[in-house]
């Protein structure tokens, strides 16, 4: 008779707190590889996204009552002298928005006569924030409207002052958009006075820098950046930043500018999302893949 | 007097729902859109290493890893680094568990704060080493924040257990 060695089930606890903490963090650090450098997981990002959107829709049913209460009950005095600025404003904008269509058909002919390609009409639909990924490392927003309603990722975001992001994923839902001031986010601008060509990137911290300008470049605080239309994700002509400061070293062969996003970008609450935008077909020779929407360096 | 190794005091066996439920509701505290205020606790460290520590044996690494890719998944940053972050938190809070109910509350918040401060660490190491820039030290108040709130939330998520089985005129509990 042989005596049987193993121990009684109740000493079975299955792998040792070792082994299930190697198995764990290997499976933590397979898929931080795979997400960050392959963006292979969108599939599982997007299943638990349906796992959690039911308890962030509760989490934020409560802030959100008290926000939309405290709107409900701001006083008349405020509503009516808020009213009064707008119907001045709409005023002031009157006149010019009358002669826009006049204007618009008249650029068309001139257009035409130089034959230059037809500035595309911009158009989009507004969207609500929903909130702000916690995550230190970046600056997002997440919307409230997704791929039910039509949006697709590398749409231009922008409020009524100007640029603040771009879609960066899309969910049924929810869509996220990377804001100008991320640190991974960069766009081609020109700088309105003197027309100069460069790109921003943001810094993380609320500001964005001017890369790769000469240090004797023409360029001094108070400037509007504005989108130069290079990179056929944002159109041409919409404001994104105001030059804040300029350091030339003598050591650097480029600038050191720091620029203010004229947009509320990091705090608003609902915002435009503009129609991507349609390319010409590229040259044949020159690229022979057809231009596809900028993506964004690393994540 | 709060129930640790040394107190007379005996409490009743944890329902496992209620374990549930208080990860749940620290991760809906987590996705509060409150993120205009700088410091928020992380409300799923705290309740993690707060069950990894009484019981060990319902709250294992499987937990820490699935509420780390929630929370990943919610928070938008990169998938792996929040359950990076709980599950070696629920491995140091499991080992610790045997050692930390023999101290005062307040001294078991002292013992749980390095664990905090290494699974901030984690996150933040791990996303430079992808590249990401340093956020500032602010990063590191809510470690803190979270060993402060330890001695409170230990009380109220006990209450259940402290409960009589049956009440008793004669017995003063």
């Amino acid at each position: 008779m042989a005596l049987d060695q193993a121990p009684p089930p109740l000493f079975r606890n299955g792998p040792t707190p070792l082994a299930r903490l190697s198995f764990y963090v290997t499976l933590s650090l397979a898929l931080f590889v795979l997400d960050l450098r392959f963006h292979a997981l969108e599939g599982l990002r997007q299943a638990l996204f349906h796992v959690a959107d039911p308890i962030r829709q509760v989490a934020q049913t409560p802030v959100r009552m008290l926000r939309d209460g405290s709107e409900y009950f701001t006083a008349l005095e405020t509503l009516q002298s808020e009213n009064a600025a707008l119907r001045t404003a709409r005023l002031e904008t009157a006149a010019a928005l009358a002669r826009l269509p006049e204007l618009a058909a008249e650029n068309e002919r001139l257009r035409q006569i130089l034959k230059l390609r037809a500035s595309e009409a911009t158009s989009g639909q507004a969207a609500r924030i929903l909130y702000t990924a916690r995550d230190p490392f970046s600056r997002r927003v997440y919307l409230d409207k997704g791929a039910n309603d039509g949006l697709v990722a590398g749409q231009p975001v922008m409020d009524a002052d100007g640029l603040i992001g771009q879609v960066t994923r899309i969910f049924p839902a929810a869509a996220e958009v990377t804001l100008i001031t991320d640190k991974n986010l960069t766009l081609p601008v020109r700088s309105a006075r003197t027309g100069l060509r460069s790109f921003v990137s943001g810094l993380g911290d609320g500001t964005v820098a001017l890369r790769y300008v000469p240090a004797n470049a023409d360029i001094q605080p108070g400037d509007l950046l504005t989108t130069s239309g290079l990179d056929g994700v944002y159109p041409s002509g919409f404001p994104v930043a105001r030059v804040q400061a300029v350091e030339r070293g003598s050591g650097n062969a480029f600038a050191e500018i720091i620029a203010r996003p004229v947009a509320a970008v990091e705090n608003h609450s609902i915002v435009m999302v503009l129609e991507p935008l349609q390319l010409p077909p590229a040259p044949e020779t020159a690229a022979p893949a057809p231009p596809k929407p900028r993506r964004l360096r690393g994540r | 007097m709060f129930a640790t190794n040394q107190s007379p005091r005996i409490l009743k066996p944890v329902k496992p729902w209620f374990i549930v439920a208080t990860l749940i509701l620290a991760l809906l505290l987590n996705l509060l859109p409150l993120q205009q205020w700088l410091f928020m606790p992380d409300w799923v460290m705290l309740a993690l290493a707060f069950w990894s520590v009484r019981e060990w044996r319902h709250v294992g690494l499987g937990w820490a890893f699935a509420l780390g890719l929630l929370m990943d998944v919610a928070d938008a940053s990169a998938l792996g680094q929040h359950a990076l972050a709980y599950v070696l938190l629920g491995y140091g809070a499991s080992s610790l568990s045997r050692r930390l109910l023999w101290f005062s509350l307040s001294l078991q918040a002292l013992h749980v704060l390095p664990l905090f401060l290494v699974a901030t660490s984690i996150q933040a190491a791990i996303r430079m080493i992808a590249g990401d820039m340093f956020p500032g030290w602010g990063i590191f108040v809510t470690p803190f924040l979270v060993a402060l709130l330890w001695p409170i939330v230990s009380f109220f998520l006990l209450i259940p257990q402290y409960q009589p089985e049956e009440r008793d005129e004669n017995r003063p509990i």
